[in-house]
C-alpha cells in the first residue's frame, strides 16, 4: 500500500487498536491532523496543553492497562510535553507519543519550533527515534508500541519531520517486531524460584514488598493468591496501592516516609523480604543501610537493572512478576507451612495496635484525612482516585480504602503537580462506568486548570476535590518541621473563585466547609454528571504523618508533630 | 568504596544517536568516562565502543545492567583479562635529535610517522600505562602537541 508518513501513522493506530489519542495540533503535525480529520476509528481529544495530553494519555493508560497514546506539534508542543514524558518514565507508563519535527531539510537551522526533540527525550524515555525517511514508519511504529508494553514498560517517542509525514512510501505492517539487541526476560530462573520458596519456607517473619511491578503486570490476582495460602503478611508502596484489599488481614498499609508505623516496623523486623516489581527507591528505604538490616533478600523483577542496584539481593529474580508468582504458587503450596508465621502476624497486630494511622477531629475546619476517608465511606469501589502531588496525595494512598489494582492513579516517581485532573480525564476515557475523582490541594489544581474546558467539551465528568488549606501544604510542612516555620513562599492566601472558575468554563462548582455541606456537594457533582470543583476549606496546619524525615530509618518515625 | 579502573566494551547498532545514548547514561548517571573509543565493525552493522571507566563493584554492575538496558545495544562486556591498547602521537620541533626520539618511540612500539621543515609527528602504541611513560619521556624534546586515542582492547 502506498501511501504518505501521516496516514501511515493513523494506518499504524488503527492497526493498534487504539480508541483514543489524546493531543494538541500545530505546524510540523499538520499533515498528520488532516487525516486525523478524515478518519473515524478513534477519538482525537484535544487537551489544552500538551503537558495535560501526555498526562491523560497515562491516566488512560494506567486505569486501562493498554498503551496510551498522545500526539504533538514540535518545538513548544514538544518540550511542553516533556514533563509527562519524564513522568511516565519514572513510574513505566506505556505511551506513545508521536511530535512533529520541521522539514529534514530545516532540521539543524534554528528554525521556526526547531528544537532537537530526541536529543531532550533521550533520558526521559524508555527509547525514541527520529524518523528520516517514510519507508522506516511502520517498522518504527511497530517497535513504539511493542517497545511501550514489553519489558518494562515505558513511553517510547517518536519524532517525525514535516515532510516525512508528507512523503509517499510503502505501508506493510505485518512484519512482526524483531530486535535482535532487546530481549525482556519474563519467564523466571526455575533453580532460583525453587531456592527463594525453600527460603521463606525457612524464614521465621518473611514479608511481601510490593511495588507498582505488580499492577503493570496485572499480578495482582496471583499476588493476591500467594499472599493468602502462605498467609505471609504484605506491605505495598505508594505505586502499588489497591494490590490487595484495604480490608485484607493481610494487608499491613503503605510504608515508607508517609507508611504506616506498622507497615515500618515489619519492615525493619523481618528477616526474609520478598520484593515484587518495587525498586528500593528512597522514599521507601529511608537510610539504606538500615533497611531491612536483619533480611535475606530475594528481589523479583523485569528489569535486571533495578536489581541490586540500592540494596543487594540474595535471590535476584529476573522475570515478569505475574510469571515468577504463578511459578511460585505451587511450590509455595508443597513448601510453605501457613500456620509458621503466626506469632509473627500477631507481632504485626501489635504494632497496628500501638499506632494505627489515625488523625485527631479537633478544631473548627475540616480536617483533610476525614475528606478522603468519607469518599471512601460513600463510593469506595466505584471510585478511580487520581491525585496531585502533595499532602493531599499522601491522605490518599493513607486513607483511601482501596479495592482493586488500577483504581489509584498518582504520580509516584516524578512528583509531577498538575497530574491530578488531565489523568483523571485519561481515566475517566477508559473507565466511563466508574466515578473519577481527583483528589487535589489549592496548589496543584492551579497547574492545569484549563483542563476544565477539555472535560465539558469531551463530556470527562471528573470531580476535582481541592483539600484547600491556603498553602503549598508538604512544603509548609517541612519548611514548619525542619525551617524553623520560615513559611517561604508557600502561603496561598491568594487564590481564585473556585466555584466560578468552575462555572465559568460549563462545570460546577462547591465551596464546602462542613461534613454535611460535603456529602451534599460529592452527591450533587454525581447528579451533574459535568465537571465539578469542590472547594474544600481543611485544616491549616495538618500534617503528614506519621513521617520518616529524608534520610532517616524506617523504624525511627515521627508519629506525632508538637509545635516548639 | 574502592575505585577500580574497568576496560567495557558494547557492542551496539551502528546506527544515529547510539553514541549519545551512551555518553547521556555516564553523564546523566554520574558514571566517569576514563577514555571512549568507537568504530564500526567491518562487515556487520554493528559499532564496537571501548569505555574506560572507574567505580565500585557495584557501580560497575549497574553501568553494565544500564547499558544492556539501552535497546541498540546487543552486547556489554566488562572484560578481566585482556589485551588492551592505546596509540598517542606527538608533535616536535625539528631542532630536536630525531634519532633519540626514534629510538624513544622505538621503545614503546613506534616510530617517526612524518617530517616537516619545522615538526616531525612521533607515534606509539602500547598499553595505556606505557603510553603514559613515553608520554613522560618524550617531554624532553619540547612536545608542541599531544594526541592520545583511548583504549582498545579484546578478551584474551
Amino acid at each position: 500500500m502506498q501511501i504518505s508518513g501521516a496516514q501511515m501513522v493513523i494506518e499504524a493506530l488503527i492497526a493498534e487498536e487504539v480508541e483514543v489519542v489524546f493531543g494538541y495540533p500545530g505546524g510540523a503535525i499538520m499533515n498528520v491532523y488532516d487525516e486525523i480529520y478524515k478518519q473515524r476509528s478513534f477519538q482525537h481529544i484535544l487537551t489544552r496543553h500538551e503537558q495535560a495530553a501526555i498526562h491523560a494519555a497515562e491516566g488512560y493508560s494506567k486505569a486501562s492497562g493498554r498503551v496510551g497514546v498522545a500526539m504533538i506539534t514540535s518545538g513548544p508542543g514538544f518540550t511542553n510535553a516533556v514533563t509527562g514524558l519524564a513522568d511516565a518514565y519514572m513510574d513505566s507508563i506505556p505511551l506513545v507519543v508521536i511530535s512533529g519535527q520541521v522539514p529534514m531539510s530545516l532540521i539543524g537551522t534554528d528554525a521556526f519550533q526547531e528544537i532537537d526533540a530526541v536529543g531532550i527525550s533521550r533520558p526521559c524515555t524508555k527509547h525514541n527515534y527520529l524518523v528520516t525517511d517514510a519507508a522506516d514508519l511502520p517498522r518504527v511504529l511497530k517497535e513504539a508500541f511493542y517497545l511501550a508494553r514489553t519489558g518494562r514498560p515505558g513511553p517510547i517517542h517518536v519524532d517525525i519531520p514535516k515532510d516525512v509525514t508528507a512523503q509517499i512510501a510503502t505501508f506493510d505492517y505485518s512484519k512482526e517486531v524483531e530486535l535482535e539487541t532487546y530481549k525482556p526476560t519474563v519467564k523466571g530462573n526455575a533453580r532460583q524460584i525453587k531456592k527463594a520458596i525453600e527460603a521463606i519456607a525457612n524464614a521465621k517473619r518473611p514479608l511481601f514488598y510490593l511495588g507498582g511491578g505488580v499492577i503493570n503486570a496485572n499480578a495482582a490476582e496471583s499476588v493476591r493468591e500467594l499472599c493468602h495460602l502462605t498467609q505471609i503478611p504484605a506491605v505495598e508502596t505508594f505505586m502499588a496501592r489497591g494490590t490487595l484489599r484495604y480490608d485484607d488481614p493481610l494487608l499491613i498499609s503503605m510504608l515508607g516516609m508517609h507508611g504506616s508505623y506498622a507497615a515500618n516496623m515489619a519492615m525493619s523486623e523481618t528477616d526474609m523480604v520478598i520484593a515484587l516489581g518495587a525498586r528500593f527507591d528512597d522514599r521507601v528505604t529511608g537510610k539504606l543501610s538500615e533497611f531491612a538490616k536483619n533480611a535475606q533478600i530475594i528481589h523479583v523483577d523485569i528489569d535486571p537493572a533495578s536489581i541490586s542496584k540500592l540494596v543487594n539481593a540474595h535471590f535476584p529474580i529476573v522475570g515478569d512478576v505475574k510469571n515468577v508468582v504463578e511459578a511460585m504458587i505451587p511450590l509455595a503450596k508443597e513448601q510453605i507451612n501457613p500456620a509458621r508465621y503466626e506469632s509473627w502476624l500477631a507481632t504485626i497486630a501489635n504494632f497496628n495496635k500501638l499506632h494505627p494511622l489515625a488523625y485527631k477531629e479537633e478544631g473548627d475546619r475540616l480536617k483533610p484525612q476525614w475528606v478522603i476517608e468519607r469518599i471512601g465511606q460513600l463510593l469506595g469501589d466505584k471510585a478511580n482516585i487520581s491525585t496531585d502531588v502533595g499532602q493531599h496525595q499522601m491522605w490518599s494512598a493513607q486513607f483511601y480504602p482501596f479495592t482493586r489494582p488500577r483504581q489509584w492513579i498518582s504520580s509516584g516517581g516524578l512528583g509531577t503537580m498538575g497530574f491530578g485532573f488531565p489523568a483523571a480525564l485519561g481515566v475517566k476515557r477508559a473507565d466511563r462506568e466508574r466515578i473519577s475523582i481527583n483528589v487535589t490541594g489549592d496548589g496543584s489544581i492551579l497547574m492545569n486548570i484549563q483542563e476544565l474546558m477539555t472535560a465539558v467539551e469531551y463530556r470527562l465528568p471528573v470531580i476535582n476535590v481541592i483539600l484547600n488549606n491556603n498553602f503549598l501544604g508538604m512544603v509548609r510542612q517541612w519548611q514548619t518541621m525542619f525551617y524553623d516555620k520560615r513559611h517561604s513562599s508557600t502561603d496561598l492566601s491568594m487564590q481564585p473563585d473556585f466555584v466560578k472558575l468552575a462555572e465559568s468554563f460549563g462545570g460546577v462548582g462547591y465551596r464546602v466547609s462542613t461534613k454535611e455541606e460535603f456529602d451534599a456537594a460529592l452527591k450533587d457533582a454525581i447528579e451533574k454528571n459535568v465537571v465539578a470543583i469542590i472547594d474544600v476549606a481543611v485544616n491549616r496546619f495538618e500534617n503528614v504523618l506519621p513521617m520518616v524525615p529524608a534520610g532517616g530509618s524506617l523504624f525511627n518515625m515521627m508519629l506525632e508533630y508538637k509545635e516548639k | 568504596m574502592d575505585q577500580e579502573r574497568r576496560v567495557i566494551s558494547v557492542i551496539v547498532m551502528n546506527e544515529a544517536s547510539v553514541l549519545s545514548r551512551i555518553s547521556g547514561l555516564f553523564s546523566g548517571r554520574g558514571y566517569n568516562i576514563e577514555s571512549l573509543t568507537v568504530a564500526p565493525i567491518p562487515d556487520s552493522k554493528y559499532s564496537r565502543i571501548t569505555i574506560v571507566t572507574a567505580g565500585s563493584v557495584r557501580v560497575i554492575e549497574q553501568i553494565t545492567k544500564q547499558l544492556h538496558k539501552l535497546i541498540p545495544v546487543l552486547k556489554v562486556y566488562e572484560h578481566a583479562d585482556l589485551v588492551e591498547k592505546e596509540m598517542a602521537m606527538v608533535k616536535i620541533p625539528m631542532s630536536e635529535s630525531l634519532s633519540d626520539i626514534e629510538a624513544l618511540a622505538h621503545a614503546y612500539n613506534g616510530r617517526i610517522v612524518n617530517v616537516g621543515s619545522d615538526t616531525l609527528i612521533a607515534m606509539v602504541a602500547d598499553e595505556p600505562m606505557r603510553v603514559t611513560h613515553f608520554l613522560e619521556a618524550i617531554k624532553r624534546f619540547h612536545p608542541k602537541e599531544i594526541v592520545r586515542s583511548g583504549s582498545v582492547a579484546l578478551e584474551r
